[in-house]
């Protein structure tokens, strides 16, 4: 189960492993979680980011999309989103996704419970998913604390909390480990590690280290063109 | 659908009546257009004079033109600061359409300044010394052309959200795509001007047709 294909060399230039690699995509949808690219590209202000771009995750599996600032790691994550359109090529998956990236989309002014009630409310998640959300990133007595006066570690706790309380099965975190202390890093990673042994999909880009045992790593500079 | 409409209104009519957060120091937006609008009535006599018949001939219009700014004061709060925090994308992610969204947003809007507004012309017209029959088309119109003003608020700042100083050029977009309500409004209060509700009406409703889908296209377009 533990499958994750990425070879950046070979699916950019050969056509037969590209059509494997398509059909691997569609032809799984029935089983377990999945989304994959297929011969991504991406133009951000007239610049071309990266091309050729193609991987595969099944359920279980973490990738790990590293690169240096301005090699397109959050556009890639706007991509994999839906919220920007690829250049050229496709992206295929299962199912809803959670997407936390350097906007917390929680209210400011409302207290931690209520900002997260509001997204569970749309997310069909009741009050014990949220208490065990906050349990899970160490923030159970910060509940009653408005979002405002967190400071950028807590926030970041505070956006993977939403992300735990939406509960779908691929995760796409843009920076998780950004501002994280220590002891959230490792409680990061312990989180990240019980996401996957549910059949979950975690597609990360940082230029830290992940706190996982083997991520799938996918270094951007392979596709710049 | 329907669930995500009624969370998206609740949650907008929070932010404007400071309800529901907690703790925390709340937006409490919708008091500041009505206070402002009483405070042109208020002034208006002492600008012109306390002439009875000339504040009472006057007075409907200048309760229309109160409205209208006031309809203007809280559009930089309306859509911008849930683009900024990511608001849209998150409900883009879990496939909502932005029309839905626009539309949710308008009727909130709406809710949040429509009738503040209407009651405090009850006040004003007694300060501008308008009869009863005056009031009522007031009233009337007031009921039928702040839906319009809304949709037109929500358009324009979904159109301005993101650019730096939008709530400025906000403001100037949306007093001229105002007069026509301002023209049918004002006028339907002068004697032989009934029809004037009916083309206010027809103006309003155009505008609440066109606005969610003007409104979701902007920022669909802001995210590319």
């Amino acid at each position: 189960m533990l499958s994750c294909l990425v070879a950046p060399t070979c699916f950019g230039l050969c056509v037969t492993d590209m059509g494997n690699l398509s059909s691997l995509a569609k032809g799984e949808s029935s089983e377990g979680a999945h989304i994959a690219a297929e011969n991504l590209a991406c133009v951000r202000g007239e610049k071309l980011l990266f091309r050729a771009l193609n991987f595969a995750c099944e359920a279980g599996s973490a990738l790990h999309v590293t690169g240096a600032n301005g090699t397109g790691k959050s556009s890639l994550m706007r991509l994999l989103a839906g919220l920007l359109r690829p250049y050229a090529g496709a992206v295929h998956m299962t199912g809803p996704l959670s997407l936390s990236d350097e906007r917390l989309a929680l209210d400011m002014h409302w207290t931690l419970g209520h900002a997260l009630g509001f997204w569970a409310h749309i997310d069909d998640a009741d009050k014990a998913k949220i208490a065990a959300a906050l349990e899970a990133v160490d923030m159970s007595d910060l509940a009653d604390v408005p979002v405002r006066y967190f400071s950028t570690g807590q926030r970041k706790r505070a956006a993977l909390a939403r992300v735990i309380v939406s509960s779908t099965d691929i995760w796409l975190l843009d920076e998780p480990a950004n501002g994280l202390d220590a002891a959230s890093v490792e409680r990061l990673g312990t989180l990240m590690q019980a996401h996957l042994d549910d059949g979950g999909i975690i597609v990360a880009a940082s230029h830290q280290p992940l706190p996982l045992a083997h991520p799938i790593q996918l270094p951007l500079e392979d596709f710049r063109p | 659908m329907m669930k995500l409409f009624g969370t998206l209104i609740w949650r907008d009519l929070s932010h404007a009546y400071g309800f529901g957060g907690r703790g925390g120091t709340r937006r409490g937006g919708f008091i500041l257009p009505v206070i402002f609008f009483l405070a042109v009535a208020t002034i208006y006599p002492f600008a012109v004079g306390s002439d009875a018949q000339l504040l009472a001939r006057t007075g409907s219009g200048v309760i229309w033109v109160a409205a209208l700014l006031a309809a203007i004061l809280p559009l930089d709060r309306l859509v911008q600061p849930d683009v900024e925090h990511g608001f849209f994308d998150q409900w883009a992610v879990r496939g909502f359409s932005e029309e839905w969204i626009m539309l949710a947003k308008i009727v909130a809007h709406w809710l949040s300044f429509g009738p503040p507004l209407m009651l405090a012309t009850i006040i004003a017209a007694a300060l501008l010394q308008l009869d009863v029959a005056q009031l009522r088309t007031v009233e009337a119109g007031l009921v039928l052309g702040t839906p319009g003003l809304a949709a037109l608020g929500v358009m324009i700042a979904a159109l301005t959200a993101g650019l730096k100083g939008g709530s400025a050029l906000g403001g100037l977009m949306l007093l001229p795509l105002a007069v026509p309500m301002l023209i049918f409004g004002a006028g339907s209060v002068l004697p032989g001007g009934e029809n004037g509700l009916l083309l206010l009406a027809a103006a309003s409703l155009v505008l609440v047709a066109i606005a969610p889908f003007a409104a979701g296209a902007a920022i669909r377009a802001l995210r590319e």
